[in-house]
């Protein structure tokens, strides 16, 4: 099995790859509709803007056939602004269309906190989940967002806090997405990836 | 539930190898960058900071393969910078690895860097670096390691700097840097009261109480230290519990 990364052009790729590498786990880049058509698991990192990774989908006609891949059931793995995308829209670009597979939009987190979000927090478990199997609840995970899901919805399976309580991972049968990054919260994020490695096998 | 403080090791680097000195002068040779990341990854450092100090033109590669092979040893975020003039040596530096970027004189001569960095990254990878010395009441921005005096006031460069698209500031005191006699807790609370975004501070650290009294009176949300680390005078993990006993959030690896 190979996690094919979809490369949108803006994200950095190098410290997802370099956390599957760690877990002995196969990956490749890609940019292309085919190679997404044919993924065995797919990965959608993400940092920055949420315009930029749409249109950076949307500019090399990954769109339809990542969303294709989600609804016929390939595994896969949303890490922040790789969340967020999965929803309607977002705050930080109220006119760009998300890719539509969680309804619910991507919300500001308050302006009475410090932001971005940037550091480690608690997340909270709700209930019990494959993508944090075996972490301990309360664990700590590193966060670098200021957009956040924050609506009530039963999909999401854990949650943290920043002035407001927002969705830190949700999961539909074959879709994960995590708004904490696990390539680089140490041990505990490399368990959970682990874990989306054994689901995804 | 909040976000814990963060503490952080910087590798202050000639480029290759981990250099010290006091006040920015008198540099020595302190280890080798990759180690050091590795030793630090799995000591409990919350993220770590390579910094460039020789920033060097001809040397811009070498640092670039330091970043590499520091970024191939963590699972935390790295900061990378030092020297870094425009967008494209800011990319190159992201493309070797680093999750955030440091600018510094370049922000100053033209701050228009940080709206194009965080437009092209996002502001969480951006991350003003500002050196400051006490100049009467209030502190005076300093250019080009800390050589050149600038017309700025450093609070107020504080908070045209995140309004320009820094999400993050890096502060140094240049009077307490290298005489670890603690942070400047003036100059932190100061800066960290005003800006919306996360303040490290930087500059004076070695005793535990030093990084304690940063986080409350200064109201730091990360602090970092090079040579009390890298020397073995303080471990990250005794520093912990000794914060963790004083009620102050920080991560305990499992």
């Amino acid at each position: 099995m190979i996690v094919t990364l979809v490369d949108y052009g803006a994200g950095n790729l190098a410290s997802v790859e370099r956390a599957l590498e760690r877990l002995s786990a196969a990956s490749r880049r890609s940019e292309s509709p085919e190679s997404i058509e044919r993924a065995d698991a797919l990965l959608l990192p993400g940092v920055g803007h949420f315009a930029a990774l749409i249109r950076g989908l949307d500019e090399r006609g990954l769109r339809e056939p990542l969303c294709a891949a989600i609804r016929r059931g390939v595994p896969f793995l949303g890490i922040c602004l790789g969340l967020q995308a999965l929803y309607e829209s977002s705050e930080e670009a109220p006119d760009v269309r998300g890719l539509n597979i969680f309804e619910g939009s991507v919300q500001a987190l308050p302006a009475d906190v410090k932001l971005p979000h940037m550091g480690w927090n608690r997340v909270k478990q709700l209930r019990e989940s494959s993508a944090l199997r075996g972490v301990p609840d309360d664990a700590y995970f590193y966060f670098a967002h200021s957009y956040a899901a924050r609506g009530a919805d039963p999909r999401v399976v854990a949650t943290s806090c920043h002035g407001v309580r927002f969705a830190a991972a949700v999961e539909q049968e074959n879709v994960w997405a995590l708004q904490f990054h696990p390539e680089k919260s140490a041990a505990t994020g490399a368990a959970v990836l682990h874990n989306f490695l054994n689901f995804a096998q | 539930m909040t976000l814990t403080r963060r503490i952080i090791p910087c590798l202050d680097t000639d480029g290759a190898r981990v250099v010290k000195g006091v006040n920015f002068v008198g540099l020595r040779d302190a280890g080798d960058p990759s180690e050091l990341a590795a030793r630090y990854n799995t000591e409990g450092a919350d993220e770590l900071v390579v910094l460039d100090i020789a920033a060097s033109r001809d040397r811009r590669s070498t640092f670039l393969e330091t970043i590499r092979k520091v970024a191939a040893e963590l699972a935390i975020p790295l900061t990378a910078g030092g020297g870094i003039r425009t967008l494209e040596e800011a990319r190159a530096v992201v493309l070797a690895g680093a999750d955030k970027v440091t600018v510094n004189t370049a922000a100053i001569d033209n701050p228009d860097l940080l709206s194009q960095m965080a437009k092209e990254f996002g502001s969480q990878a951006v991350v003003l670096a500002i050196d400051a010395r006490r100049d009467g009441k209030n502190w005076r921005v300093y250019a080009r390691g800390g050589r050149d005096a600038t017309e700025l006031d450093a609070v107020d460069w504080a908070k045209e700097g995140v309004s320009r698209g820094a999400g993050e500031i890096l502060l140094t005191s240049m009077d307490r840097d290298g005489t670890l006699s603690g942070f400047d807790l003036p100059l932190t609370a100061a800066i960290s009261t005003v800006v919306r975004v996360p303040v490290i501070a930087s500059g004076g650290a070695k005793t535990p109480q030093h990084f304690l009294d940063v986080f409350i009176e200064g109201h730091a949300d990360a602090a970092l230290a090079a040579s009390i680390f890298h020397d073995g005078v303080q471990s990250i993990r005794s520093l912990k519990d000794f914060l963790v006993a004083r009620a102050v959030e920080v991560r305990l690896p499992c």
